[in-house]
């Protein structure tokens, strides 16, 4: 792998730019490997780097049925950001902050990681209370969190509703730290930093079944490529979790919803950073290209169709409007949907399965793309070792039989109130 | 997505309150209890679920619907009203 700087650009620019070699290697499955991460998204592209590059494991295979970061990994709103709450998350979400503040020096790879900061707006005296609340738990945890009154916020973000009679805003809870980064840029990173470690990054490779031995232990997957050997198999198949894991006769305490995100045409910079509605759910950065990026709720029902309907549009639209008149001028380029891993407590799941040899990454509701890194790490962690990475021990399989949910929002079992 | 409520006829699913899965079935005691609460097949496919007509009827109905397509196959009182 040739390292990518300034000089050789220069260098390249010589050449009218016609030397590039290709960023990672399109690999053919081979007979067998001692572990095989079954998704190449983020998440488990991150994993097979991580693996290679922490552990030192060199017969790695990235299995994904269509193209790498053509799921949830294209289909995000790019947030990064530490802002929870809970002990089982906070650690984690930090440790995945800290990863992305080194991630292009250690990848070598340009993933417009943009620390432009995560602005939570509060509306009112107890929102205000909870917020502090949060921001001294964030702190505890060694991240950074400020709260700002309403001035502070207006001279962030002028062009905010501030004299709306119903949602009027107080204050915020900003953490300068967050901010966005590029989602495909994340997905090739990582894919060309694990290619040249020896990762094989196999696409058009769906799995159809899993091969067991007469103890039931996974000794291999049964591919659209064929048949792979396998020591060990990790899922990172979030949104297809249940359907991938009901191939080894798991059940799930997981429900696959839509998640629908929205961006504006091209403006010039408008939004400084992310910023969210706290009376209703907005929220909004503006992309490198100038498009203002938005999402909102989930729609709600279970789907796997990866578009959502217009009720959600309509709510997503009035949440813009009433924080932000000014997006009513912008106009709409593009909606999509993504299939969200929606948990039962809303937080993600990264454990071994009741099969020996098949461990599981998933549940992470509409929260993935900021975890890809620790989650990554984490999950090589669990896969190397045997034993949970000391950010994520909270992420526990078995937490809802054993009372140990991670309940971020306090909804209960209703995975479409997270 | 519009549901065909059988009381009301064709309405928008904005009217409707989602509850889920209506496979699972509440066991009596504590066995079973865990797979009724936090278990789901989660099809890609055909799935029969509640849903609550809130801004119209207020009655529970079973809708079956295909999670790949969105597309309605049709809708059931829960049970049948008291005659």
């Amino acid at each position: 792998m040739s390292r990518y700087s300034i000089l050789s650009v220069i260098a390249h620019a010589f050449h009218g730019h016609r030397g590039w070699a290709p960023v990672w290697r399109d690999a053919s499955p081979a007979d067998g490997y001692d572990i095989v991460i079954v998704g190449g998204g983020g998440h488990g592209l991150a994993t097979g780097y991580y693996l290679a590059r922490v552990h030192g494991i060199r017969k790695i295979a990235v299995l994904e049925k269509g193209w790498i970061g053509g799921g949830n990994a294209g289909r995000n709103t790019t947030i990064i950001r530490s802002n929870y709450l809970l002990p089982g998350n906070e650690a984690f979400y930090e440790w995945s902050m800290k990863l992305w503040e080194g991630l292009e020096q250690e990848l070598n790879y340009n993933a417009m990681v943009s620390q432009r900061g995560v602005l939570n707006l509060y509306h009112s005296d107890a929102q205000r209370d909870a917020f502090a609340r949060r921001g001294n738990a964030m702190r505890l945890h060694g991240a950074d969190a400020e709260l700002l009154d309403r001035d502070a916020v207006r001279k962030i973000a002028p062009f905010l509703n501030f004299d709306s009679a119903r949602f009027p805003i107080q204050g915020g809870l900003l953490q300068r730290r967050g901010g966005t980064a590029r989602h495909d840029a994340v997905v090739w990173g990582y894919a060309r930093a694990a290619s040249a470690l020896g990762v094989d990054i196999i696409q058009n490779c769906e799995v159809t079944g899993f091969e067991r031995d007469a103890s039931g232990a996974v000794t291999g997957v049964e591919t659209t490529r064929g048949r792979i050997g396998a020591g060990k198999i990790g899922l990172a198949v979030a949104g297809n979790t249940s359907r991938v894991a009901s191939l080894a006769g798991l059940r799930l305490p997981i429900e696959s919803h839509v998640l629908q995100a929205f961006v504006s045409e091209g403006l010039k910079p408008v939004i400084p950073g992310v910023i969210t509605f706290g009376a209703g759910h907005f929220y909004v950065s503006q992309s490198d290209k100038g498009g203002l990026v938005f999402g909102g709720d989930i729609d709600g029902y279970n789907s796997y169709a990866q578009r959502g309907n217009m009720p959600v549009v309509e709510d997503v639209c009035e949440g813009g409007m009433a924080i932000m008149p000014m997006i009513g001028r912008a106009r709409l380029l593009r909606s999509w949907g993504g299939i969200a891993d929606m948990s039962m407590d809303g937080s993600p799941i990264i454990d071994r399965t009741p099969v020996e040899g098949l461990y599981l990454n998933g549940g992470w509701c509409y929260g993935g793309f900021k975890a890809t890194s620790a989650s990554g790490w984490c999950f090589a962690h669990l896969l190397a070792t045997g034993r949970p990475h000391e950010t994520a021990t909270a992420f526990r399989l078995d937490r809802f039989a054993t009372g140990h949910l991670i309940d971020e929002k306090g909804q209960g079992a209703q995975p479409n109130l997270h | 997505m519009r549901i065909p409520c059988p009381f009301c006829g064709e309405r928008d699913a904005q009217e409707f309150v989602y509850r889920g899965d209506a496979t699972p079935k509440r066991p009596d005691g504590e066995d079973g209890m865990f797979d009724y609460l936090y278990l789901r097949d989660n099809p890609a496919g055909p799935i029969r679920e509640h849903w609550y007509h809130a801004q119209g009827c207020r009655t529970w109905i079973v809708v079956t619907r295909d999670t790949r397509t969105h597309l309605i196959e049709g809708a059931t009182l829960v049970k049948e009203p008291p005659r």
